[in-house]
């Protein structure tokens, strides 16, 4: 029975125009347009400078801040509140004085004074310039002290940084795992409750509510073809990330694929409630529409979890989404084992037993 | 082997409320092996729910039904073993082709590869079908999606069929095709429970009942009801006892 159940089921998933489109373009969104435009590295902060000083020592600064690469020139203005309507326009993020006699103090090897203001609308970028700006002045003046023959001064602003983990700094090798898990909450869950709610809505359920097929047998034959679609696309993945971005993970692929095992039976489960109580596409789509954007901001996809308010934090334990992608985070970057991860497995699995439960004892044949 | 005593199809006191409105309202009838039995209404009388409850896809809330021998409460799924059904809305896989919805149904039931192929090829010879074997269900014209839905539900041969408005949206001369079709069902032995409000179709009928808000006003042979009646045609004997009638229809 499950045989011509599942066979029906790929025949239809193949002749459907969309959603085998979709999944690609899904896929190559998330390996090649996501990574990038969820880097949350500051780049081309439009700096305004007002150099008052106009010495080789000012222009030296300027052009060290701009080959920095973070900063681009926005234009020169004369003075400080000459520059301001350029913020306010939004021209500039950032706008640096120079005062003058800068080269004069330095010299004579007194300490040298900046003004620097950050438009701090985004609050991240502000700080995140803010703090590269010190650090490319505190290694300009060390460069001069070292020209000068001077010490270079321990107590001067020096921005001590390790980055363990992930030390060049690559916001893609910290988005890609996340942003699988994205993908395979998609795939395994959401996929297959839009199809039984379509099943519901064209009304083909009702002839195989008439029939003696178990309702498991039903759902397992939808899930089936989406959980081997998601580890076909999991491992794509895996793959691609390797080849084009050259990230591999640094622990074991065993552990991953075991905890994405957990995981798409979670998903599916979810899914398959979220179905059990929709009529319409309509209403499942914004249930699930919900829960993303529910699962996604208390996730830590983008925002970390430890940097939340208390209660948010509390909200987060029951977010299946922020287990796995700890998971995937941890594996890829830390090369955490299994047993390092036992908590997570736990978590995970006890999601999946009660949604799958729930799903079971919610699914009805008969009204 | 069925007789009299041991009807195919036996409703004692089938009822089923929504909240305070009463969609079935204690009827009571047997249908035996064999016999097409026509069951009666206007719309909205409540036939398609007391014929949901007999296929086992909606729960009486009060009362007791006996398909094929197997209660529809406790015993649904083996009833759904032994019934074919049909419902009003074409349900059938648009998307899959003509012999595909055939195969999946077949297999549903669990009958053997050998057996779905050769039967495919039947009922496509008599449906006329062998041209459209390929074409997916949802290019067909509606006379025949109607053919192929009843030619599915019948596929497995089931004890009984519940056929639910078979005919309803089709034109004259397919709707007499499609009674033929429902005779030669009848005469392999199958049972045949048809809901329609077509009155001219209820002189094709063994037996009907008539449906009036919830409640079954009448049930026999049609030339019996028309004696009983005094009238003419079918049509009249509905129209007498529509009369009574307080519900709307929908």
């Amino acid at each position: 029975m499950l045989k011509f159940l599942i066979e029906k089921e790929f025949k239809q998933l193949s002749r459907d125009k969309v959603i085998p489109r979709l999944i690609v373009m899904l896929t190559l969104l998330v390996m090649f347009v996501f990574p990038w435009a969820a880097d949350q590295e500051i780049k081309n902060v439009k700096l305004h400078v007002v150099d008052r000083d106009r010495s080789s020592l000012s222009e030296r600064l300027v052009q060290k801040v701009v080959s920095s690469g973070y900063f681009r020139l926005s234009g020169p203005s004369a003075s400080y509140d000459g520059a301001m309507p350029a913020v306010e326009r939004g021209d500039a993020d950032m706008i640096m004085e120079i005062p003058s006699g800068f080269e004069r103090d330095l010299m004579r090897g007194e300490t040298g004074r900046l003004l620097l203001a950050a438009n701090a609308v985004n609050g991240t970028k502000g700080g995140l310039a803010t703090s590269y700006m010190a650090a490319i002045v505190a290694d300009y003046s060390a460069d001069l002290r070292a020209e000068n023959g001077l010490p270079a001064l321990s107590s001067a602003f020096k921005v001590e940084s390790s980055f363990r983990f992930n030390p060049r700094l690559d916001y893609k090798v910290f988005m890609l795992p996340a942003l699988m898990v994205m993908l395979m909450t998609l795939l395994a869950g959401f996929l297959p409750a839009l199809n039984i709610v379509a099943e519901k809505e064209s009304g083909t359920i009702e002839q195989i509510n008439v029939t003696p097929v178990p309702k498991t047998l039903f759902v397992l034959a939808k899930l089936i073809p989406y959980w081997i679609i998601g580890f076909v696309v999991l491992s794509l993945c895996i793959a691609l990330a390797a080849l084009v971005y050259g990230i591999y993970p640094t622990g074991s692929l065993l552990t991953i694929y075991l905890f994405t095992t957990v995981y798409i039976w979670l998903v599916s489960g979810m899914g398959l409630v979220i179905s059990n109580y929709s009529d319409t596409i309509q209403q499942a789509m914004f249930v699930m529409f919900f829960f993303i954007m529910v699962f996604i901001l208390m996730s830590g996809l983008f925002t970390p979890v430890s940097s939340m308010p208390q209660w948010a934090q509390a909200i987060t334990a029951i977010n299946p989404l922020k287990y796995f992608m700890q998971v995937m985070r941890q594996v890829y970057l830390k090369g955490s084992g299994f047993m390092e991860l036992l908590p997570q497995f736990f978590a995970l699995c006890s999601f999946a037993v009660v949604l799958s439960v729930w799903a079971v004892v919610s699914y009805k044949k008969s009204a | 082997m069925e007789n009299v005593h041991n009807p195919v199809i036996r409703a004692v006191g089938l009822t089923k409320r929504f909240g305070d409105f009463t969609a079935v309202d204690h009827i009571s009838f047997e249908v035996s092996a064999g016999e097409i039995f026509g069951f009666l209404g206007a719309n909205g009388a409540g036939k398609t729910t007391a014929m949901r409850m007999l296929c086992g896809l909606s729960r009486p809330t009060e009362g007791e039904g006996f398909v094929a021998g197997y209660d529809i409460v406790r015993q649904s799924e083996a009833v759904k073993k032994n019934i074919g059904y049909m419902s009003q809305k074409f349900s059938l896989y648009e998307d899959l082709k003509v012999w595909e919805n055939l195969r999946l149904f077949g297999g549903i039931y669990g009958m053997k590869e050998r057996e779905i192929k050769s039967k495919t090829e039947r009922i496509l010879h008599e449906l006329g079908l062998e041209q459209e074997r390929n074409t997916p269900v949802r290019s067909l014209p509606l006379g025949w999606k109607q053919k192929l839905a009843f030619s599915v539900s019948i596929f497995h041969d089931p004890k009984v069929v519940f056929l639910d408005e078979p005919t309803g949206g089709v034109d004259p001369v397919t709707r007499r095709q499609f009674w033929g079709m429902i005779y030669e069902a009848a005469g392999r032995g199958i049972t045949v429970f048809v809901t329609t409000h077509y009155m001219d179709e209820a002189e094709y009928c063994d037996r009907v009942s008539m449906m009036v808000d919830g409640r079954i006003e009448a049930l026999d042979a049609p030339a019996r009801l028309r004696r009983q009646f005094d009238v003419d045609t079918m049509d009249e004997v509905f129209r007498r006892l529509a009369r009574r009638a307080t519900r709307k229809g929908d």
